[in-house]
């Protein structure tokens, strides 16, 4: 066994980090380290830097302008923009739709699609949970009847996240009601977001901020081609995307880049005359959060490896990852609101007065992290996969 | 990054895992537990015949130059089955004391008797009352003439009462040093215990004992540094020992969970039972890449305030995992898990002194504080 990484794999990550130095704008930086939300321009504005750069879509097929790099050296880009504070770019794009149309989509769809994804130049949202399908996304009930060479899609769409940034959203939706099985009803279509009857409204959370929305459909006219798949078989491809889900290699180092900034803030703060970094009940809290952490990162290394010597993808236990990540993202953001106790409650000055703009940013960061064991599957759910899958459990 | 075992790794593992499958069941543990010495000569013949006793010393004193990676699934093996012999205290500490402060006259008196089974060492350093420091205080090492007079007390020393020598630390006016000591010498006096996991222990007395000056291992003085190496290498073979008890009490657990029924179905259909069986799970996982990491650190690491960093975060997350994994196992067993009838009961009591060993969460979370 050997923790450590290869001399190439060394070198490899020094090109990664000199480059994120040298062409990481300053501002998207500062953004993401000072936890504020980034633009739509900001993500294009990135995106089309790591375009030039050819670096936007690095798992992808070669011929379409992915790298060539191997899962280590994904791996290692991911967590070198973690440790640097760039923004990974949102999955839904390069990730997800892309992931879906390299595998089921037609020549036409992926010469369509495929470059404009790569380049920038369409943000993509996605269409899954409705109101009435959250975990039971299969009850998902937004219909697309065909009509000639357009289906007419009618119904809601929850939880969109940059939905008001989008440009095209993929979703699922049913086109047959009467199918004996709600899985094999459902169809996975392509949707300009500039189609009339379409409306996005901002779901704002409790942080104050606007990420997520709600997406209504309004007999929304979708040409018959913008169907990926087969009708009807729009849960195989909803099934194959999850197996893509990243292992989350970025949170990892990020988490890393925040434990150093609470280190240094906890390092300022003063209780009973001594820094707050030295009281032994905080420490022991900060402590155990970066020991998990570390064994985290030596977890992730271990399906890596794993997935680098069997040449598969993680088998079902690698949500263990998704759980164990998202607690400790979300007791770094509470260390971090504790540690500038009281500045944390001022949010925002009225009436001409101010607020300190990195303290007050602690408290909403960490009512915002509360998403993160219950998105992209809770981690409930997470844990169902696991007892299912991978200790076989009876349902 | 590699994570795979060398096809040697491997090899030992397997041989270990047939013989404990044969000649470690749980009646064949009972019986070795309530023999008259509590260990079998047997099984610690078996294990020198397969060269743990040799594995981790260096070749030129007769061993195969290896490292705690090279005896991790081998300590796993022995966590999973719980052995009783004081193997860990033996290699780890005892055998590792001699071969690390010794000289070469003492490593040719001791190592090769230590390598081949006939000669059990076990190592005295804990003192009454001064829970887990390393550094003696209360026991004392005068000198006369040309030897030394040790006296005071020792506390909890595993493997004791069936020691060859015992390598006693004592605070000489230099400061800590080593001695060997034969157990059967006048004026030492053992007061023996089984611990509640089973291991043969004993507390010492030493009422003037008059040592030659070639009982001294190594310098007067400069024994911290080898007893922090050697007690960060057992620290990382018994996190690798506690991976192998866990991983039991979960495949047990989850066993029980998928054929004990209540309500005429099993009770592991249950949420509230399987996320708790998931977490066990990954609790597990989570300790066992700390586990590598400790391993991987003490082979590797030259750097004593990053070793000992690291076998700290590593016995922080052994000690978390190990509580929560054995209260688990004993809580979804249901009363069955109580009794003194099923392995579970007694990996519970093997994992929660596992817990505590060489320092308890606390003690592990203030040294990982201080060295960063």
């Amino acid at each position: 066994m050997d923790l450590s990484y290869s001399p190439e794999e060394d070198a490899f990550r020094h090109e990664v980090r000199g480059w994120l130095e040298a062409n990481l704008p300053a501002d998207i930086r500062a953004k993401v380290v000072g936890y504020q939300g980034l633009s739509k321009e900001d993500y294009l504005r990135w995106h089309r830097i790591l375009a030039a750069k050819g670096w936007s879509v690095p798992h992808w097929p070669v011929e379409w302008g992915g790298t060539g790099w191997n899962i280590t050296q994904r791996y290692i880009y991911d967590e070198e923009f973690g440790l640097a504070g760039a923004p990974l770019l949102p999955p839904f794009g390069p990730n997800m739709c892309a992931a879906v149309l390299h595998r089921f989509g037609t020549p036409a769809q992926k010469q369509r699609f495929l470059p404009r994804i790569r380049e920038g130049d369409d943000f993509w949202v996605q269409g899954y949970s409705e109101p009435g399908a959250g975990s039971d996304l299969a009850a998902l009930k937004t219909r697309a009847d065909r009509q000639g060479d357009h289906y007419v899609v009618t119904g809601q769409k929850i939880w969109t996240t940059l939905g008001h940034y989008g440009d095209w959203i993929f979703c699922l939706v049913r086109t047959d009601f009467t199918a004996e099985k709600r899985q094999e009803g459902i169809s996975f279509l392509l949707v300009d977001m500039k189609t009339p009857g379409i409306t996005v409204r901002p779901l704002i959370l409790m942080d104050g901020g606007h990420e997520v929305n709600e997406v209504f459909f309004d007999e929304v006219k979708v040409p018959v081609e913008n169907l990926v798949h087969e009708e009807n078989k729009g849960w195989t491809v909803a099934k194959y995307l999850l197996g893509h889900e990243r292992m989350g290699s970025g949170a990892v180092g990020a988490a890393k880049r925040e434990v150093a900034a609470l280190r240094a803030l906890a390092a300022r703060e003063v209780k009973n005359g001594r820094p707050l970094l030295e009281d032994p009940r905080f420490r022991d809290r900060l402590s155990r959060a970066e020991i998990e952490l570390q064994a985290l990162e030596i977890t992730s290394m271990r399906f890596l490896d794993q997935m680098r010597r069997t040449g598969q993808p993680p088998g079902a236990d690698v949500s263990m990852l998704k759980i164990r990540a998202t607690e400790i993202q979300q007791m770094i953001t509470e260390l971090m609101m504790q540690a500038v106790g009281p500045l944390a409650a001022p949010f925002k000055g009225v009436e001409g007065g101010e607020v300190d703009a990195f303290a007050s940013r602690l408290a909403p960061r960490y009512c915002n992290y509360r998403k993160a064991s219950i998105y992209a599957g809770s981690n409930e759910i997470q844990r169902n996969i696991i007892a299912k899958m991978t200790l076989g459990l009876p349902a | 990054m590699n994570f795979e075992q060398t096809e040697e790794q491997r090899q030992l593992a397997d041989s270990l895992n047939k013989y404990l499958a044969s000649n470690y069941g749980f009646e064949q543990r009972k019986a070795i537990l309530q023999s008259a010495s509590g260990i079998s000569d047997a099984v610690w013949a078996a294990f020198a015949e397969m060269g743990l006793t040799a594995l981790a010393l260096p070749e030129e004193d007769g061993g195969f130059g290896g490292g705690a990676l090279d005896l991790m699934a081998a300590m796993e093996a022995c966590g999973q089955a719980l052995v009783v012999e004081p193997l860990l205290d033996h290699i780890a500490l005892g055998t590792r004391l001699v071969a690390k402060a010794g000289n070469a006259a003492q490593r040719a008196a001791w190592l090769p008797g230590a390598i081949d089974g006939s000669v059990k060492l076990a190592f005295a350093g804990l003192e009454p009352g001064r829970r887990y420091e390393l550094a003696p205080a209360t026991t004392t090492a005068t000198r006369k003439g040309a030897g030394f007079v040790l006296s005071g007390a020792k506390a909890v020393v595993v493997g004791a009462p069936t020691a060859t020598r015992l390598v006693v630390s004592a605070r000489s006016d230099e400061g800590p040093s080593l001695f060997l000591v034969d157990p059967a010498q006048p004026g030492v006096a053992m007061n023996p215990c089984r611990t509640i996991d089973g291991l043969r222990a004993a507390d010492l007395t030493l009422s003037e004992v008059a040592l030659p000056a070639d009982a001294l291992l190594g310098t007067a003085g400069g024994a911290l540094p080898v007893i922090d190496e050697a007690t960060d290498f057992a620290t990382a073979l018994l996190c690798a020992e506690a991976i192998g008890a866990m991983t039991y009490a979960n495949d047990a657990t989850l066993e029980y969970l998928k054929t004990r029924k209540q309500f005429g179905a099993p009770i592991g259909v249950n949420q509230a039972l399987q996320h708790r069986m998931v977490e066990m799970y990954i609790t597990t996982e989570q300790a066992r890449s700390m586990a590598i990491l400790a391993a991987s650190t003490v082979d590797n690491e030259r750097d004593p305030k990053a070793r000992q960093r690291a076998v700290s975060a590593a016995k922080v997350k052994i000690a978390d995992a190990a509580r929560q994994v054995s209260q688990e196992a004993v809580q979804l067993h249901g009363g069955m898990g109580m009794t003194e009838e099923l392995k579970v009961s007694h990996t519970f009591r093997r994992l929660t002194m596992i817990a505590q060993r060489f320092g308890d969460a606390d003690h592990h979370l203030e040294r990982y504080a201080a060295l960063g």
